[in-house]
């Protein structure tokens, strides 16, 4: 069935009225925002994998404390999901290494690249 | 560990044939977003603290005096990170489940419209008016940041809107309202029926019904009565009157009809109700819709509307001020300046009998409750489904 509206775009629309703004700062609350909605999708992904365990469970798959119980049987696979945990890391705490490796190498704006490059 | 303030699960709220579908993850969303605003309630008790330990005590501590108005204790709130923080929280909850609802909503938006048009088809117990529009005070403002509010259609036919309110009522109130969100509906019928045992209405109207989920318990506690709800939001009641035929009642008419201007003869009805309605109405309004309702009320009828509690004089002023919390944060904000109308004048002035006025206390009566929600509930201002009712009997 053709959906005559773009969902996407609508579902995030803001209401009328200057949206209030609490902190002093508030790209500090958008930050939160965004963080919040964040958290909202991993109660969602933890609430999938729990109907999964459930699932599973019930129809004698394997039972939830054999997952309570894993332990990783090779080097590989701890090496594997240790892997997993530093990129995931990485990648939220992304700002943060950026702005050491400014600290470290301190770098000119792009307005000043910019008048470099035009006399280049 | 102790099962306590546990929301209940959105699989238990009522579905109807066009509630709108929900797959896993939009049900855990709204999972997390009813369990997220319960825990905000216990947060915001923090507010009260930071008042009395720091925020007044700084504020006496620098003037040499306590604060003297309302705005004065506000601009010092407002620079108190607790405050902040509970705020910026509670802000976002609300806008992430306007999204969330938007989203499980538009996205099923023609197959709901479908659905409303093939149960509304032929039927006489519609009634739309298009020369009716929203009156300026609706049209000023999203009310509870709903964008598009009660009125807006993006196509033809469109009640996303309408359906987004019906399945979002859930989460807003951790589902205290109930399976159909109609504990209000059911507090009020119950207690006419409990406390006028002989008062039998012929002719019931409910202003401001919206989708009609407070209009249905009246419908069904007097199934003898013609119900008529009452509304600008052609989306709510396009979708309130498939609602109604989805769950079978058969004594309820809904009709397009601005409250300060209805069409109804002069004292043609036995009870005329409104449900969280008159703060969402405007300065003005407020005394031409009860005048209205003076007139349309018979002799020996009654009138109740449901509200937020009005302000008392042994309220502090603290109290008062964080009770303006959703007029300008949760946009409804009439609701900041109806607090200082004292509801037995506007009656008084709009024709009643100031013998006849009443004022009770209402909870809503909620189906969900299964004994694991009540411990340790802190108040929260503006959600906890405690109202104040005030009426009166026309003579």
């Amino acid at each position: 069935m053709d959906n005559p509206i773009d969902y996407i775009n609508i579902a995030g629309n803001k209401p009328k009225g200057k949206r209030p703004y609490f902190f002093d700062d508030p790209a500090v609350e958008r930050v939160l925002n965004i963080t919040m909605a964040v958290s909202m999708e991993l109660a969602v992904a933890r609430e999938r994998v729990d109907t999964l365990e459930r699932l599973l469970e019930a129809k004698g798959v394997l039972t939830r404390e054999e997952i309570t119980a894993y332990t990783p049987t090779s080097k590989k696979i701890e090496t594997e999901r240790q892997l997993w945990h530093s990129e995931y890391i990485s990648r939220i705490l992304r700002v943060i290494q950026q702005s050491m490796e400014e600290l470290e190498q301190p770098d000119k704006s792009l307005q000043e690249i910019a008048e470099d490059i035009n006399k280049m | 560990m102790a099962a306590k303030n546990l929301p209940p699960t959105y699989d238990h709220i009522a579905h109807h044939e066009v509630f709108p579908q929900t797959t896993h993850d939009e049900k855990a969303r709204y999972n997390f977003l009813a369990s997220l605003n319960k825990h905000l309630a216990h947060v915001s008790q923090g507010n009260a603290l930071a008042f009395k330990n720091r925020v007044q005590p700084g504020f006496k501590k620098e003037h040499g005096r306590d604060f003297e108005t309302k705005e004065e204790l506000g601009d010092a709130m407002a620079k108190d990170q607790h405050y902040q923080t509970w705020s910026a929280l509670r802000r976002c909850t609300m806008e992430m489940r306007q999204q969330a609802g938007r989203s499980l909503t538009y996205r099923q938006a023609q197959e709901l419209t479908d659905k409303v048009n093939k149960l509304n088809e032929g039927k006489s117990s519609l009634i739309l008016d298009e020369e009716v529009s929203p009156p300026p005070y609706l049209l000023a403002v999203d009310n509870h940041i709903m964008p598009g509010s009660y009125h807006t259609e993006l196509f033809e036919g469109d009640v996303s809107n309408a359906a987004n309110y019906d399945g979002g009522l859930f989460v807003t109130t951790a589902g205290l309202l109930g399976r159909y969100s109609d504990g209000g509906g059911k507090a009020i019928s119950q207690w006419v029926k409990d406390n006028h045992p002989d008062f039998s209405p012929k002719r019931i109207l409910d202003i401001g019904c919206g989708m009609g989920h407070n209009t249905l318990p009246i419908a069904k506690m007097y199934p003898d009565a013609e119900v008529i709800g009452i509304d600008t939001g052609r989306p709510m009641l396009r979708y309130g009157h498939a609602r109604a035929m989805a769950l079978g009642y058969d004594n309820v008419k809904f009709m397009q009809v601005e409250a300060s201007k209805m069409p109804f003869e002069d004292e043609s009805f036995d009870w005329i109700q409104t449900t969280m309605f008159l703060h969402e109405t405007g300065g003005k309004s407020i005394y031409n819709i009860m005048k209205e309702i003076y007139r349309c009320l018979a002799p020996g009828g009654l009138t109740m509307h449901i509200e937020q509690p009005q302000y008392t004089d042994d309220m502090t002023m603290y109290e008062k001020w964080i009770r303006d919390w959703d007029a300008f944060n949760n946009s409804e904000p009439y609701w900041s300046k109806m607090h200082d109308i004292d509801p037995k004048e506007l009656m008084v002035e709009c024709g009643f009998n100031a013998d006849t006025f009443m004022q009770i206390g209402a909870q809503a009566i909620n189906d969900l409750d299964d004994g694991t929600q009540k411990a340790d509930e802190p108040e929260d201002h503006g959600r906890s489904p405690i109202w104040n009712v005030f009426g009166a009997w026309k003579k």
